[in-house]
């Protein structure tokens, strides 16, 4: 037990140098440092002013793909069965379109999703998909129910997504 | 009908010589997969899903057909089965459009579920499907998805054996084979919807429940329907606490695998309707004004002590509960001491069948009768309780679970009442002219018991939560949504209403005005009942179990 307590004490050898005293060298080397970054090219990202743009294999929020104004989506309610954090909440309606089902209401609680892209997964539709965005911001539990109005998008902003699926798959 | 010795899947089974391979197989827990077949139904034989291998037939033979013999040895899972299902399987799937996701009967689809087990899970079919139409009106409350439909014909011989009307054919020929009302006629018998149940894929479905929900969001509650004296078994679906459809339950005892669509679709509309009574109501000023309970209660039990004991009338109902006419009887004759208590009947003479339909259409007139809700010796029946109140010797009317302002005769005299304290689920004209509405849960909220005609008694279990009760710790039924609901989902939490069950309710306020009852839940009520009531004598709730049990 001593032997571990004498090694663990850390035994300063000699004292520091004049110059070392003076801290005024190592100032210098950092100032010099910091001038010779600050005319290089920058690598960071403005983060409010510039915003990146992701990659198509990126799993933003998920949204309702649009065609021709209405939603692909049929209510078949399998997104919400697989969604492992039980988000997403579909009540289903019934169209005089081909597709005689469309979501009457479609809600996905954002404060659940975990953004596993389950749901994109099992669409058979490909009506939901995982999309670029990745800025959210609620104030209120209730803000975060992201409702139809919020969630469908025209399918030509998330084409590319659509192309990275079908490639992929 | 002899006894003979068959052998099935290596199983020795005894059986009687009427019985085909299917049935014995199935009463022997060996299941052997079936479209057309039905228990109840005749054998048509025609989707080829139930093909066996039996020993010394030259070919497979069909399970649903063939009856069993002595001696017989039956394989239902070997080899040549598995492959000829597999065939099968596919020739049913070539025209079926995979409508999975917008198919109401996803997740209880015989089709979906054999699709799984005995398919080989892809298709080598690469042409255009038959296309047909997709959305017909087969009838006022069932609609038609021809494409979907793979010919079993259930339907057509429920109508033909079951219902009685001839309603359904087939018509064309090979793959073009669709289903037709006759020329001039709609599905439109009493018991249509039951085809939407036997289908055993989703080409008849319900036109109420159409879309609705899914059925794997939703939970099941085994009840029994509140339509009239017959009642029927039933699980009743819900989902965000809101009753969403009804099915029936197979008991052969009372209603054998069907109900009738007047019970399915009319008999439990009100418990999710606005007009409910959300709480209990004390008339102020002409109005009348949410209260407490406590406050309600207090005003009931206040009123009712100012009146002479002869001077109260009780009127019970067999709408309510066993348990709720016992305690309101027991109020009654105990607590206050009066001997007028009766019910209103609802029987409409001719308006039954033979088949299920009673002409009595409350489901509780025997029930309430034995556990007390007749008039005492010298007390008052119904018409004399109007004719009390008409000059004046009735002066409180208590009543329960029963619009009793429906009464022709006792609406008419109804306001000459110095007070009049009434149990609603729902607004109606007795809350309108009521001093006091107390809320009362509907039969789909509460639990305790009802007695059909055949003298059967049969369990009511609460479906939906009033604020009186939780899901989880009540031991309801609950959904997948139920279990995981978190305060923040919009989900999972459809309107609970602050309504209790009746025999709560008296008993409380017959505990105010110096009554003994000390009931904690429906279950010890009816343990009272049984050991005061003869014909009930020796039942218990586990007794009575899933099936009902008769009465002596």
């Amino acid at each position: 037990m001593e032997k571990y307590l004498e090694k663990s004490v850390p035994v300063r050898k000699k004292d520091l140098s004049f110059w070392q005293k003076l801290y005024i060298p190592a100032i210098l080397q950092g100032m010099k440092i910091t001038m010779t970054e600050f005319f290089k090219p920058s690598v960071t990202i403005e983060y409010p002013e510039v915003r990146t743009v992701m990659p198509d294999s990126f799993r933003g929020r998920p949204i309702l793909v649009a065609e021709n104004g209405t939603e692909r989506c049929v209510a078949c309610g399998l997104c919400a069965r697989v969604c492992p954090a039980l988000a997403i909440e579909v009540q289903a309606g019934e169209t005089e379109l081909g597709k005689e089902r469309y979501p009457e209401r479609f809600e996905i609680n954002m404060v659940r999703c975990i953004f596993c892209g389950f749901c994109e997964e099992v669409c058979p539709e490909e009506a939901i998909i995982m999309s670029q965005e990745y800025e959210l911001v609620f104030t209120s539990q209730k803000e975060a129910l992201f409702g139809k109005d919020k969630l469908v998008k025209p399918i030509e902003e998330v084409r590319t997504r659509l192309d990275f699926l079908r490639k992929s798959r | 009908m002899a006894n003979v010795k068959v052998t099935i899947n290596g199983k020795l089974i005894e059986t009687d010589s009427t019985r085909t391979i299917i049935q014995a197989a199935r009463e022997n827990g060996i299941s052997i997969p079936h479209f057309c077949w039905h228990e109840k139904l005749s054998t048509a034989g025609n989707c080829r899903i139930c093909l066996v291998d039996v020993e010394k037939m030259p070919k497979l033979a069909i399970a649903c057909m063939t009856n069993v013999a002595e001696g017989m040895v039956v394989n239902t899972k070997n080899e040549r089965v598995v492959n000829a299902r597999e065939a099968v399987m596919e020739f049913i799937l070539i025209n079926h459009p995979l409508d999975c996701p917008i198919c109401d009967e996803a997740g209880e689809c015989k089709l979906q579920d054999y699709a799984y087990k005995f398919s080989q899970g892809y298709s080598r079919f690469g042409d255009d499907k038959v296309h047909k139409n997709k959305r017909v009106e087969i009838g006022p409350r069932v609609m038609f998805d021809a494409e979907r439909c793979i010919s079993c014909s259930r339907c057509i011989r429920f109508c033909d054996e079951i219902a009685g009307v001839h309603q359904l054919q087939f018509v064309n020929r090979g793959d073009h084979t669709t289903i037709e009302t006759f020329p001039g006629e709609t599905l439109d018998n009493p018991y249509s919807m039951n085809v939407v149940d036997i289908c055993p894929v989703g080409a008849l479905t319900n036109k109420d429940f159409r879309f609705k929900s899914r059925v794997w969001e939703m939970s099941f509650t085994e009840s029994i329907c509140n339509g009239c004296a017959r009642g029927c078994n039933i699980e009743i679906g819900v989902r965000n606490n809101g009753i969403l459809r009804l099915t029936p339950r197979t008991n052969d005892d009372v209603n054998s695998n069907w109900m009738c669509d007047h019970g399915r679709l009319d008999t439990w509309k009100h418990v999710n309707a606005e007009d409910r009574i959300t709480g209990p109501m004390v008339r102020k000023g002409g109005i009348l004004v949410d209260v407490g309970w406590d406050e309600a209660m207090a005003k009931v039990a206040g009123e009712l002590k100012l009146f002479n004991k002869n001077e109260i009338a009780f009127i019970g109902s067999a709408f309510a509960s066993n348990e709720d006419n016992y305690v309101l009887a027991r109020f009654a004759k105990e607590v206050l001491g009066s001997k007028h208590i009766d019910r209103m009947s609802h029987r409409i003479d001719g308006g039954d069948d033979a088949l299920l339909i009673r002409a009595d259409k409350t489901p509780n007139d025997t029930g309430a009768a034995l556990v007390g809700i007749v008039p005492g010796e010298g007390g008052r029946d119904i018409e004399g309780i109007v004719q009390g109140i008409r000059d004046g010797h009735i002066k409180a009317l208590y009543a329960i679970d029963d619009d009793i302002a429906q009464h022709p005769e006792l609406e008419k005299v109804i306001t000459k009442l110095e007070f009049f304290a009434v149990h609603a689920s729902n607004a109606n004209k007795s809350t309108r002219i009521a001093d006091v509405v107390l809320a009362s849960s509907t039969y789909a909220e509460r639990s305790g018991t009802i007695t059909n005609f055949q003298k059967r008694v049969q369990r009511l279990r609460p479906a939906v939560v009033t604020l009186e009760r939780e899901r989880a710790l009540d031991g309801l039924t609950m959904s997948r949504l139920d279990k995981f609901a978190a305060p923040n989902d919009s989900w999972g939490k459809g309107p609970r209403r602050d309504s209790r069950a009746s025999w709560r309710i008296v008993a409380a306020i017959g505990n105010i005005m110096g009554g003994k009852f000390k009931y904690m839940t429906a279950e010890d009520v009816f343990t009272d009942i049984t050991h005061t009531v003869d014909a009930f004598k020796g039942l218990t709730y586990l007794k009575i179990g899933s099936k009902g049990a008769l009465l002596q």
